[in-house]
């Protein structure tokens, strides 16, 4: 994080040498293998697995099932109408589309609002205006939102943008900070050379930006929509204080009615409970492998 | 601005510098287009609020109707305030016990899932899902573990200590908190250290096994030095983090039992609705100020000890 106030910096340089020693590690595989790290770390995962377990089991659970014992039991027979009590209290197909257009919204208006941002900023980084511009925008980083939370959610009900489209807003402006300095980052690895043969070819800036420099910087496209969509989807804060109107809040939101109205049946809420976290588990479960390097480059350049 | 670009342009092409790599002309418009607009949404969005917020702080203004100017008589207040004060207790206590207890668990998980181990890409997979959840979710989950399932666990098994819930108990209560909080930072911070673990080459531990260093110092001698860059971005990115924590909270306590685990951002929060907007308006100053503060002390700490990020 520090490096990046100094813009034109060997960070670049850190991703392609670990790839390389990461690779002369590979081969010695081969070893011993060490079966008391293995045994250990199954064990540690049990606090992981055994809280997810715990949801499913008490979502399939009817209420005298839960009545006795801990609620770790496997019920049987089991119960798939909280599914559908929960899919009507909470209202799930609206609460789950206004997550996903605040998630789709703020990963698209980040992906494309910070790379051509730090690529204006890169290429005209002599200048003054683009170069304050830069340190302007990186300071946010020091600014939480719960310290401007107060003025700013007044300034939202003012423009009328109390709602999701507010809170989209809120998101894209918060990420932008961290996610100029990553593409700045990773723009001081792309030769110029290349643009400027482009330029000769004829092209004009926006066709540099669209042809050449957005697809090169596809993977930390791929970073930045991850850290998006995880930070939108599953937000809590932002949503619940911008938001003013209950019927259009989040799905991590809206489970807060289990908290007051409907505390009695506990296997309803995590019958819906699970209904939130399967999206991004279910996902995450299938693009592991992108998931993980995405999130390491990130982490490296962060 | 458009006589130094014009003068920059004219020293350019006398200069005829071999290296100049842009044509330095007139600032294109395309790129003011992907600027400025960005920047002007930021300056209504965050800036003007800030300034607006920090304005407010220095007067009687309650969130509506008449206002007027009562000079620091706020921040004065807040230094007397046991509320507020509990509340920064709270919360740094709970930041330095969670950036302490992710650090440890997340070097100890990197380094065995760094190590010759089966099942590598299924444990790895297992120990990011937390990182997926949504913090809200998974603290009502472990609201109901903690406030019926262990004291029912503990009677039948018939530890009384936890026969009753820890989450109305004001000494336990932040214990829990600690607890959901780390289990949802712990993979982030692996995903760093393994990064850190991978950039260490093998031989440097062939050469202290042949040496006879065993296991521990080898962890004490080659891998902890190593990785100390690393235990530094975590401890920074972690407490940035859990200062602001909320989410969390909600699910677990709402603040209580009395006021006991009330964060510095939920105490902000009350601003909304007490009438008090001012007041916890000077309240966020000195938050902001308390946070640029530890994070100047954490850059010193990296300078001093040569971290190079």
């Amino acid at each position: 994080m520090a490096t990046s106030l100094t813009p034109p910096g060997p960070a670049a340089m850190a991703a392609p040498a670990a790839r390389r020693r990461r690779r002369r590690n590979e081969p010695d595989e081969g070893g011993r293998t060490n079966w008391v790290g293995t045994a250990l770390l199954i064990l540690c995962s049990l606090t992981v697995l055994i809280p997810l377990y715990f949801t499913v089991a008490m979502a399939l659970k009817s209420a005298q099932q839960t009545a006795s014992g801990t609620g770790f039991a496997w019920p049987w027979p089991m119960h798939f109408d909280n599914f559908a009590a929960a899919w009507s209290l909470t209202n799930f197909p609206r609460a789950f589309t206004i997550s996903l257009l605040i998630t789709v919204f703020t990963v698209a208006g980040l992906i494309f609002l910070s790379s051509a941002a730090a690529w204006a900023i890169a290429r005209n980084w002599e200048r003054p205006l683009f170069r304050w511009s830069y340190f302007y925008l990186l300071a946010a980083m020091f600014i939480p939102f719960p310290v401007i939370a107060l003025p700013q959610i007044k300034f939202t009900s003012i423009l009328h943008l109390s709602n999701p489209a507010g809170v989209t807003i809120l998101h894209i402006l918060f990420g932008l900070s961290f996610n100029v300095l990553l593409y700045s980052a990773f723009l001081r690895s792309i030769p110029y050379e290349l643009e400027e043969s482009a330029r000769l070819d004829g092209a004009t800036t926006w066709q540099t930006f669209w042809k050449l420099i957005f697809p090169l910087l596809a993977p930390m496209n791929a970073t930045v929509g991850i850290f998006a969509f995880l930070q939108a989807w599953n937000d809590f804060m932002m949503p619940s204080l911008v938001t003013a109107n209950p019927q259009l809040q989040t799905l991590p939101v809206i489970q807060n009615i289990f908290q007051s109205q409907f505390s009695s049946n506990f296997n309803v809420a995590f019958a819906s409970y699970l209904m939130a976290m399967a999206p991004t588990v279910v996902a995450y479960l299938f693009a592991q492998r992108w998931v993980m390097t995405g999130v390491t480059r990130g982490a490296i350049k962060g | 601005m458009a006589t130094t670009a014009a003068t920059r342009a004219q020293r350019a092409k006398t200069q005829a510098q071999p290296e100049v790599t842009f044509p330095r002309k007139r600032i294109e418009s395309a790129y003011l287009i992907m600027l400025l607009p960005v920047v002007l949404l930021f300056t209504l969005f965050i800036t003007v609020p800030a300034l607006v917020g920090l304005f407010y702080s220095f007067t009687n203004y309650q969130g509506y109707g008449n206002w007027k100017f009562i000079g620091l008589t706020n921040y004065r207040a807040l230094f007397s305030d046991p509320r507020i004060l509990s509340s920064y207790g709270f919360t740094l206590w709970f930041s330095l016990v969670t950036v302490i207890v992710v650090n440890v668990v997340a070097l100890a998980l990197a380094i065995g899932l760094n190590a010759k181990i089966k099942l590598k890409t299924t444990l790895r997979g297992v120990f990011f899902i937390p990182m997926v959840i949504s913090g809200i979710v998974i603290a009502y989950v472990f609201n109901f573990l903690f406030s019926t399932s262990l004291p029912a666990l503990a009677t039948t098994l018939g530890i009384t200590p936890l026969e009753n819930s820890i989450l109305t108990d004001s000494r336990f209560a932040w214990m829990a908190i600690v607890v959901v909080a780390a289990w949802q930072a712990v993979p982030g911070a692996v995903i760093i250290y393994l990064a850190g673990l991978l950039a260490i080459p093998s031989d440097v531990y062939e050469a202290a096994a042949i040496d006879g260093a065993g296991a521990w110092r080898q962890f004490r001698s080659i891998t902890f030095p190593l990785v100390a860059g690393y235990v530094v971005i975590n401890t920074i990115l972690g407490i940035k983090g859990f200062l602001n924590v909320y989410d969390v909270i909600v699910g677990l306590t709402n603040g209580g039992p009395g006021t006991s685990t009330f964060s510095v951002a939920m105490t902000i929060f009350t601003g909304f609705t007490s009438g008090d907007y001012a007041y916890q308006m000077a309240n966020a100053v000195i938050f902001f100020l308390v946070t640029v503060l530890i994070s100047l002390l954490q850059l010193q700490l990296i300078r001093r000890r040569g971290v190079s990020l």
